[in-house]
């Protein structure tokens, strides 16, 4: 079985990302769908006697992946405004992302229009 | 700035020549329009046209409603999902589009929609077909000769999770370096097509959209049936890719852009099988007590 770490540690996680996804509209994430949906699921499957319940972990397993979910697209999408978003480049900004710069020529080169 | 004055002189005579309605079809010898500045500009995506998203319970499952309109599939049909939480993550998608809705960061909205309105009109045993075709060439089962570390690498991180599957499923899978790819025998292909058979067509939709972004059927079991993490799934997909990152460096807007853009892809997929066959599992508990 796949080790997840605490339960507790993907509950903050994914109260992160709801922060992050509720950012966008103002309001406050307690009043979502999602996190009302959250709380009743890990306050339903809050089980302390046992060590191993198949059922438990299926659903920590689910929370995991629903984290690992939110958090790549959030990543996904902050990488992709940054460096894909826009269309083309122009030529310095190519030259930039490398680090480089298009030579200075006082005069211009001669073939400006 | 004169010369693009007479271009446009030029450009207006040619328009005025053309036969009418011949608009479309005036593609003879004339004068080119001007190059833009930016040859690529990507499309324009649409507004949020919604202020709020809701859930209702309808008669075939859960339904999405924009603002009292009910979400409809690009087929337009009435976009109904089997399973609550399933209703409630995709109604979270939609709740978090900033200005625009960005369709690439959609996921499970986009397996509901495949699913529901099936664009490529594949049946039960065709998605399991697809899905079995990438255990011949399972990332895997191929191994490199050389350098010698990333045969180790290949080896201590891959060996497990296929002695896992072999063992799971009581079949043999094996490993090879040739260029012919493993000798998978035609028991352990049956045996992993009867499992998949076990799944309804949904989590068929989803275990196959899994296996083509890991390009492993033995990863993608290792994935449903809870042994790996998304994470680490991913990972070992990219074992190659990764070693090669360490020698040679990463580049931030190929390499990372795809690990998140794979990770995203690859737990959408993941949750959507989870959350698809979630009825039967529980189903089967019940008969079990």
């Amino acid at each position: 079985m796949a080790a997840l770490g605490s339960p507790l540690r993907t509950w903050r996680g994914l109260l992160r990302e709801l922060r992050y996804l509720n950012a966008a509209t103002g309001r406050p994430y307690r009043h979502t769908a999602a996190y009302r949906y959250l709380v009743k699921a890990f306050r339903a499957h809050r089980v302390t006697s046992e060590k191993l319940c198949r059922a438990r972990h299926e659903l920590h397993f689910q929370a995991a992946t629903y984290l690992c979910l939110l958090r790549s697209i959030r990543e996904h999408v902050a990488l992709h405004q940054e460096f894909h978003g826009k269309g083309e480049r122009s030529a310095e900004e190519s030259a930039g992302l490398v680090g480089l710069k298009l030579p200075q020529q006082p005069g211009g080169k001669g073939w400006e229009p | 700035m004169w010369r693009s004055c007479l271009r446009l002189r030029g450009g207006g005579r040619h328009l005025l020549n053309c036969p009418r309605g011949g608009l479309t079809a005036s593609e003879g010898p004339g004068p080119k329009p001007p190059a833009r500045a930016r040859a690529y500009a990507p499309p324009a995506e649409r507004k949020r046209f919604y202020q709020n998203v809701s859930i209702t319970q309808g008669e075939g499952g859960f339904e999405i409603n924009l603002d009292h309109r009910k979400l409809r599939t690009p087929q337009a049909k009435l976009f109904t999902v089997p399973s609550e939480a399933l209703a409630v993550a995709v109604a979270t998608e939609w709740d978090s589009q900033q200005d625009t809705i960005k369709a690439y960061t959609m996921h499970l909205t986009t397996l509901c929609n495949t699913s529901l309105d099936n664009p490529t009109q594949r049946g039960k045993d065709q998605l399991i077909q697809a899905a079995a075709k990438f255990l011949d060439t399972d990332t895997v089962c191929y191994r490199v000769e050389e350098p010698e570390t990333l045969v180790e690498l290949q080896r201590n991180e891959w060996d497990p999770v296929i002695g896992w599957a072999e063992r799971r499923y009581g079949v043999k899978i094996g490993s090879s370096t040739s260029i012919m790819g493993p000798s998978i025998p035609a028991r352990t292909r049956e045996v992993l097509v009867s499992h998949l058979a076990s799944y309804n067509t949904w989590a068929l939709q989803g275990i196959e959209f899994v296996v083509s972004q890991l390009k492993s059927m033995v990863l993608t079991l290792g994935l449903i049936d809870l042994h790996l993490t998304v994470e680490q799934a991913v990972l070992l997909s990219r074992l190659e890719e990764t070693f090669q990152i360490q020698k040679w460096g990463n580049v931030e807007w190929a390499h990372d852009y795809e690990v998140w853009d794979l990770q995203a892809r690859t737990a959408a997929g993941a949750l959507f099988v989870h959350l698809c066959s979630e009825s039967s599992a529980v189903k089967h508990k019940l008969l079990q007590g």
